[in-house]
């Protein structure tokens, strides 16, 4: 599983941090930063669950 | 579109045209009507206040479609954008906020803004949440039986926080809860609404002027000094932001604490179970509650800028939509047993808060608000009843922002 995202269209809404804390951080404007872009399997319901709440849906899940 | 100018009995499909908002039968949930359309028509024209007739969407994945589409526009200047009201549209003239403006114009006001509201540094504020929650608390303990829960306790927390996030005088409470009122009523004439508009941007431009000559180490004096004397924002911008956060920032938790303790007090296992305080159950709680309450109810407004096939329908460029996250929220399709609280609800990806570029900015700070609030409330009175018959509550039908007018409680 790889994670991408596209930093340009993120609105800071945090909602990757709270479905996948330890996956997904916000920089300090709010930014979303991945903590870890291979990630283990156990954190994939959580990253899925991110990538579905993900407002601005800049979230994608490669595998 | 312009008032529909059909005669009666002219065309039968615009005299079938259902009116919006509709009204409600149950208190607690959304109008049946809604849950018709949603069935029998999801994508549907509707009659708005002036005679406009935009597109209702009420299918949960047809209202995040809409709102995450870059074909659809926020923008409350455009022709066709479905006005709430005529003392909405009437405010516009001198309050633009970002709220109703399109990228890139709405995310570089956003942007400003996004540190202050991350999760994390939103969860630094749990302290001070805690520490007005309790005085709160005991304010009301050591006052009469019965009292109103909505001006004790589910108003003035949210309100003090954000006065204190911005850098607003508490002390100046009355102005600006009164103010805020009056523009989120829809029953209010244009006239005083824009009074209160006027009023409530000159307070907030003396208080930006301060901030201007004066840091303080808050929301608003951060804007002043490393945005308005830096010249990349006016003060009258730095103002209009000012205005959303204040109003946005308190109405919305403060009805989602006055109708989600009422809607808890009708679940009593519920509410024990919320009480007892396990993280876990009060974080599922607050998304449950925020999903079947939907307080910000009247849709999400919108008009397309470009035409767009949807569920078989196609919204044409220009034309109004109203993404109805009410309806979406008790859509069977994404929720089981929809019209049920089910505290424990899992994967509870609800629209409370919007869809798109514009979910709400001060979600992170109206959760650790609410999951700090509710446990603390009934952990404090564990005996805490609604004090009158249901039937002598009244809702608020005609505000922007659903809830309780007052819930008198006691214990
Ligand atoms: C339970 C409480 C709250 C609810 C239910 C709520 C709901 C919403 C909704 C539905 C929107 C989307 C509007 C749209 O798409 O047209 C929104 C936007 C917004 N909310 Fe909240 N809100 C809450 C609390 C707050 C708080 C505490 C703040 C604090 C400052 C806040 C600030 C904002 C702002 C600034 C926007 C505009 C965001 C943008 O356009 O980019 N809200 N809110
Ligand atoms: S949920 Fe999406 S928009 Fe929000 S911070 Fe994370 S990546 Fe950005």
């Amino acid at each position: 599983m790889k994670i991408a995202t596209d930093r340009e269209r993120c609105i800071g809404a945090g909602q990757c941090v709270l479905n996948a804390p330890d996956v997904f951080d916000q920089d300090d404007e709010g930014t979303v930063v991945v903590l870890d872009d291979h990630p283990s399997p156990v954190e994939e319901p959580a990253v899925r669950a991110a990538e579905h709440a993900c407002p601005a849906r800049v979230i994608s899940l490669v595998s | 579109m312009t008032p529909n100018t059909i005669t009666a009995g002219h065309d039968a499909g615009a005299s079938a045209t259902p009116a919006y908002p509709m009204k409600r039968g149950c208190p607690f949930d959304p109008p049946a009507e809604l849950a018709q359309l949603r069935t029998e028509k999801p994508i549907s024209r509707v009659r708005l206040w002036d005679g406009s007739s935009p597109w209702l969407v009420t299918r949960y994945e047809d209202v995040r479609s809409v709102l995450a589409d870059p074909r659809v526009s926020a923008d409350t200047d455009r022709p066709g954008y479905p006005a709430t009201s005529a003392a909405i549209l009437a405010r516009r003239k001198n309050t633009r906020s970002f709220i109703g403006m399109d990228d890139p114009e709405h995310s570089t006001y956003r942007k400003m803004l996004i540190s202050d509201f991350t999760v994390r540094r939103t969860g630094s504020l749990r302290p001070l949440v805690e520490k007005i929650v309790n005085e709160l608390l005991d304010a009301m303990e050591r006052g009469p039986r019965p009292v109103d829960l909505v001006e004790a306790f589910a108003l003035p927390l949210p309100s003090m926080v954000i006065c204190q996030m911005l850098g607003v005088p508490y002390a100046d409470h009355d102005f600006f809860q009164s103010h805020s009122r009056a523009l989120l009523d829809l029953s209010v004439d244009v006239q005083e609404s824009m009074r209160a508009n006027d009023e409530l941007r000159e307070y907030l431009t003396g208080l930006v002027a301060a901030k201007e000559a004066e840091p303080t180490d808050d929301v608003l004096g951060r804007l002043a000094q490393q945005r308005v004397l830096t010249g990349e924002l006016s003060r009258d911008d730095a103002v209009s932001m000012a205005l959303l956060l204040l109003v946005a920032g308190h109405e919305t938790t403060a009805n989602m604490l006055g109708l989600g303790t009422l809607t808890l007090l009708r679940h009593p296992e519920q509410a024990a179970e919320v009480r007892d305080g396990d993280p876990g159950v009060v974080n599922s709680a607050v998304e449950e509650l925020l999903r079947l309450l939907t307080v910000v109810h009247s849709g999400r407004r919108r008009v397309a800028i470009e035409d767009i096939e949807i569920g078989g329908v196609t919204i044409h460029a220009g034309e109004g939509i109203i993404a109805a996250g009410e309806a979406a929220n008790r859509d069977p399709a994404a929720f089981v047993l929809p019209d049920d609280l089910d505290i424990h609800r899992a994967d509870n990806h609800h629209v409370a808060f919007g869809f798109g570029v514009h979910q709400c900015l001060g979600q992170p700070l109206a959760r650790l608000e609410l999951q700090i609030a509710y446990p603390a409330l009934l952990r404090r009175f564990p005996g805490l009843r609604v004090d009158v018959p249901i039937e002598e509550i009244r809702f608020r039908d005609q505000m922007i922002v659903y809830g309780v007018q007052a819930l008198p409680v006691s214990w």
